[in-house]
């Protein structure tokens, strides 16, 4: 690996001392577990007396449940027992998923097992637990269940029509939340604009599809009223206080466990009504109780992203500069929002996100969330970006197309420029330290628009259509408390680290943020042996576990290093510093001669110095040797969080070049580039792999993804050989590059860098695809784009 | 067949013998070696579509949820766990160095198709490494830095 120097922030020093490990592309020292096949994942978790549950789940979108009879199923081979929702709602209290902070949202109470009627195929109704997961999957299919299937609001294009199926009748309608954005008079400026382009996008259902299912074994112990939660979630304190909350615990005494997870982005996050149930069966029963969802709970009860109809309306003047921007935007989230963040949050940030690179002086956005019987639809990795992205830049190229002027030049025109930070986005949202000239320029060096240009025309003469788009975003990183905490959700926006040098000389760090796979624990270490002046080896982390962790929020909305990093590095300073004061008292010297370099602390002007290790040994066990009054402590902790800002918005532009087989209508990605400005990265490597794995996923959502529904609310494609991800053929290589403009709030200066692939990816193939499919006047507007969408629009079939 | 249906059968693991075990005959092998703690097989789909639970039955990659347990009877069988010679030591050593993997959980599935990638020894091209390696799903990387590390190891061992 080449060291990458890109540490280009002064608060951290020089690059070029000892023990700088910040900005270098260190591999993962905490990861060759994996390798050998030693990674601890909640499956790998046996318990004695542990006990498994298989659950019984609607096989229809909306029905009522007249009877169940689970006699015989209670009577079959290793059954322990059978539970509907009268016996886990003795243990556990239902919940609502809405937050107060954002205008008025419906939703009605969800308990764990649905109660008197389904509402989406897949919907928990009666569990069986039993000695081992098949012989609770052998009885469940000896439940007998007196269904009375109903219509089913599937569409959400109709669910507020005058003859909807109402889902809960109690709520007179299927309006979720609704949302109005209005800034200036769009209805003015597009009157006076010298041209107006509209469009109209599809973005289908998708799903997360981690590799690992979600899983939880949870493990009541009656002696000490003491619940223990092993759960491969995302915010393990987030999960302590609900579960406390619901299951009328002692919130100390809920331990939450989270070890190694198979990925999450964002699935993982949320409460699900089956894991409740594990947690209320555990309680029951007072013995461990292991649920690991299989692949087709995984499609049908896993959160599902996007599902969003949205249109859109710009203005600009003949110059290309944009003068109003409109968008109406619809979405359909299940029959429930989800708990405890809510299914507005996506919607939300579509209206927030768009326009949000440039200056837009009249805006309005209108967002309507919808219940329908599905799947329920929540925060997935770039939540609201990939919307919100590609209709601001279908529509830029539109215009762009209309008044005859090069896809970059209307953008550069219209960029907020990088030196007028403090600024605000079209919606109104606070902006700070973005540089999308810079990356827009960044970007162009990289990918030679003339070249590409010229490649398209002789493709074309060859009957190849080819195309490129470039595109730029705004990404949500290091949310404050004004994003969820401010609307009454407990859900920490601080994070916290705690250090200490034990007695043998070795480091110690806990975090409160998790890991689930991107690096988490390696860029703790690097943050931490840097600031300390100590070698990377001699640090341990902790982290996933409410026990032994500092109370935060835990890792979601690429919060990590920016927020939990920030925290560790204060920790850091603050050891060191008590480290110093008793080296300076010990070795009868300022405090200002001394330094740690490499575990030892040094006279920086030369002479004998003192091991961290023998300091360590000095304090600890020979304390008298100390001189009075010094203070021994050698452990420190430290929290951050962001104030006064909803978000620490990250920037990226990105580049792509497609072409297409007009006889078949696949795409081939040729070319992938990314520019990403996080402020500073603590490992370049990580980065860049975090904006790798994220482009993926966003060329899945634009080619591949989709849960197919047919009209009665059935999903026709759960299982992985039917629902196409993404796999390593069709996808291209990505070539990324930096811009660094460090953010402000922090001594770090890292922004996040989790989001923009996923975010931006889908508007700049789509842009690419149009720029293509537009020299034979075709277009496309519904992701994912397939070859059978291609072709309809090609006027092929 | 019943639920309670048992194979006896013998076969390794890892070198190991397993003599005259009692398996239950609708068991997968995948299920059967993680009851006994080989939790370094994985199992992401149960369908053969994902890949993570590839091991190494008699020299070859398989599925070991497409396998059943007792069709493993005479088998020597090596998993994740086993993968422990000069070779796949110098692979490990390579995707870590590309962090060919976050989360991991695909990677033993992706080790195994790497092991019998280099057992080929064919030298392929990035578009040949990708093709080979289409059989498993992983969500994290997107796959760059796992043709990055599979490449080198062709380079290198090959």
């Amino acid at each position: 690996m080449d060291d990458i120097k890109v540490n280009q922030n002064p608060k951290l020093g020089s690059i070029d001392r000892p023990n700088s490990y910040i900005g270098r592309s260190i591999p993962r020292q905490n990861a060759k577990k994996h390798l050998d096949g030693g990674g601890q994942f909640v499956d790998d978790l046996v318990l004695p007396r542990m006990v498994h549950v298989a659950f019984l789940r609607s096989p229809f979108a909306h029905a009522e449940i007249k009877s169940i009879d689970v006699k015989s199923a209670k009577q079959s081979d290793g059954v322990i027992d059978v539970f509907t929702a009268k016996e886990i709602d003795e243990v556990c209290k239902p919940w609502i998923g809405v937050l107060g902070h954002l205008g008025e949202m419906r939703s009605p109470e969800q308990s764990p097992l649905a109660k008197n009627i389904a509402r989406w195929q897949g919907e928990p109704v009666a569990v069986v637990v039993a000695n081992s997961r098949a012989q609770a999957e052998d009885a469940l299919e000896l439940i007998e269940v007196d269904w009375l299937e109903k219509d089913a609001q599937v569409d959400m294009e109709t669910a507020l029509d005058p003859n909807a199926v109402i889902i809960h009748p109690e709520l007179g309608n299927n309006l979720f939340w609704t949302r109005t954005v209005n800034q200036g008079d769009v209805d003015k400026a597009f009157k006076e604009a010298d041209a107006v382009v509209e469009t109209t996008l599809d973005f289908a259902r998708h799903t997360g599809v981690t590799l690992e299912s979600r899983g939880i074994v949870a493990d009541w112990n009656k002696a000490e009223n003491k619940m223990t939660i092993y759960h491969n979630g995302q915010a393990p304190h987030m999960m302590q206080h609900i579960i406390a909350k619901h299951l009328d615990l002692n919130e100390g005494l809920v331990r939450i466990i989270s070890r190694d997870v198979g990925g999450s982005f964002g699935i993982k996050v949320h409460v699900y009504p089956d894991e409740m149930a594990v947690t209320a069966i555990s309680k029951k029963l007072g013995r461990p109780v292991k649920f690991i969802a299989d692949r087709l709970e995984s499609f049908t009860t896993d959160i599902h992203a996007r599902c969003h109809k949205i249109s859109g309306k710009l203005g600009v003047d003949k110059n290309g500069k944009i003068l109003a921007m409109e968008i109406d935007d619809l979405s359909g989230i299940g029959p429930f929002s989800m708990y405890p963040r809510t299914s507005a949050i996506e919607t939300n940030q579509v209206l927030n996100l768009s326009g949000a690179p440039y200056v837009i002086p009249n805006y309005k956005a209108v967002g309507t969330v919808v219940f329908q019987n599905k799947t329920p639809m929540c925060q997935y990795r770039a939540v609201g970006h990939p919307i919100a992205v590609a209709i601001t830049e279908a529509l830029i190229d539109k215009a762009a197309y209309k008044i005859e002027m090069d896809l970059d030049k209307i953008r550069k025109i219209n960029f907020i420029p990088d030196n007028s930070y403090p600024n605000k986005s079209p919606s109104g949202v606070p902006l700070e330290d973005l540089s999308h000239q810079a990356s827009m320029d960044k970007l162009l060096e990289i990918m030679d628009i003339k070249e590409i240009e010229t490649k398209k025309k002789d493709d074309y003469e060859k009957g190849i259509l080819s195309g490129y788009g470039v595109i730029s975003m705004c990404e949500v990183t290091n949310p404050s408390p004004l994003f969820y905490g401010v609307g009454g959700a407990h859900i920490s926006s601080q994070d916290g680290a705690s250090i200490r040098l034990e007695g043998s000389g070795a480091i110690h760090l806990s975090s409160s943020i998790t890991e689930q796979g991107q690096g988490t624990e390696a860029i703790m270490k690097q943050i931490a042996a840097d600031q300390l002046g100590v070698k990377l080896e001699s640090v341990r982390v902790t982290l996933g576990d409410t026990d032994a962790t500092p109370y935060g929020g835990g890792t979601w909305a690429s919060r990590g290093a920016g927020i939990g990093g920030e925290a560790v590095l204060k920790a850091a300073r603050k050891l060191k510093d008590n480290i110093l004061n008793i080296a300076a008292a010990i070795m009868q010297t300022d405090k200002d001669s001394l330094d740690i370099e490499d575990n030892n602390v040094i006279r920086k002007n030369g002479g004998e110095g003192i091991s961290l290790q023998k300091l360590a040994e000095t304090v600890y066990y020979r304390g008298h040797e100390i001189p009075k009054g010094t203070n021994p402590e050698l452990l420190a902790t430290a929290s951050f969080l962001i104030e006064g800002i909803p978000f620490v918005f990250t920037n990226s532009a990105m580049g792509c070049q497609v072409s297409i087989d007009q006889d078949t209508g696949i795409i081939k990605i040729n070319k992938f580039w990314a520019v990403e400005d996080c402020g500073t990265q603590i490992n370049p490597k990580l980065v860049e792999e975090q904006i790798r794995g994220g482009v993926i996923q966003g060329i899945g959502g634009a080619l591949f993804e989709e849960c197919v529904y047919d009209d009665q609310g059935n999903m026709q494609n759960a299982t992985m050989a039917d629902y196409l991800v993404p796999m390593a053929y069709e996808m291209p290589d990505i070539i990324v590059d930096h811009v660094t403009t460090n953010s402000g709030r922090s001594i770090i200066g890292a922004k996040g860098a989790g989001e923009a692939g996923t975010g931006g990816a889908p508007a700049v193939i789509m842009n690419a695809i149009n720029n293509a499919l537009k020299q034979v006047g075709a277009e496309v507007i519904s992701q994912p784009i397939t070859p059978e969408k291609v072709l309809k629009a090609l006027g092929k079939i | 067949m019943t639920a309670n249906n048992t194979s006896n059968i013998s076969f390794t693991v890892n070198g190991e013998k397993f003599n005259n075990v009692n398996v239950p005959s609708r068991q997968h092998l995948a299920d059967y070696l993680r009851s006994q703690g080989f939790t370094g097989t994985h199992l992401g789909c149960e369908q053969g579509a994902c890949g993570a639970c590839t091991i190494e039955m008699d020299g070859k990659a398989v599925r070991s949820c497409l396998v059943l347990a007792s069709q493993a009877n005479g088998s020597d069988l090596k998993t994740v766990e086993g993968f422990d010679d000069q070779m796949m030591e110098q692979v490990k050593q390579s995707f870590l160095k590309h962090n060919a993997f976050q989360c991991g959980f695909c990677s033993p599935g992706m080790l195994m198709t790497t092991k019998e990638i280099l057992l080929s020894k064919k030298k392929l091209t990035r578009d040949e490494i990708r093709s080979e390696i289409s059989g498993n799903y992983c969500r994290c990387t997107g796959y760059q830095s796992i043709v990055d590390a599979i490449e080198e190891c062709i380079n290198e061992i090959n």
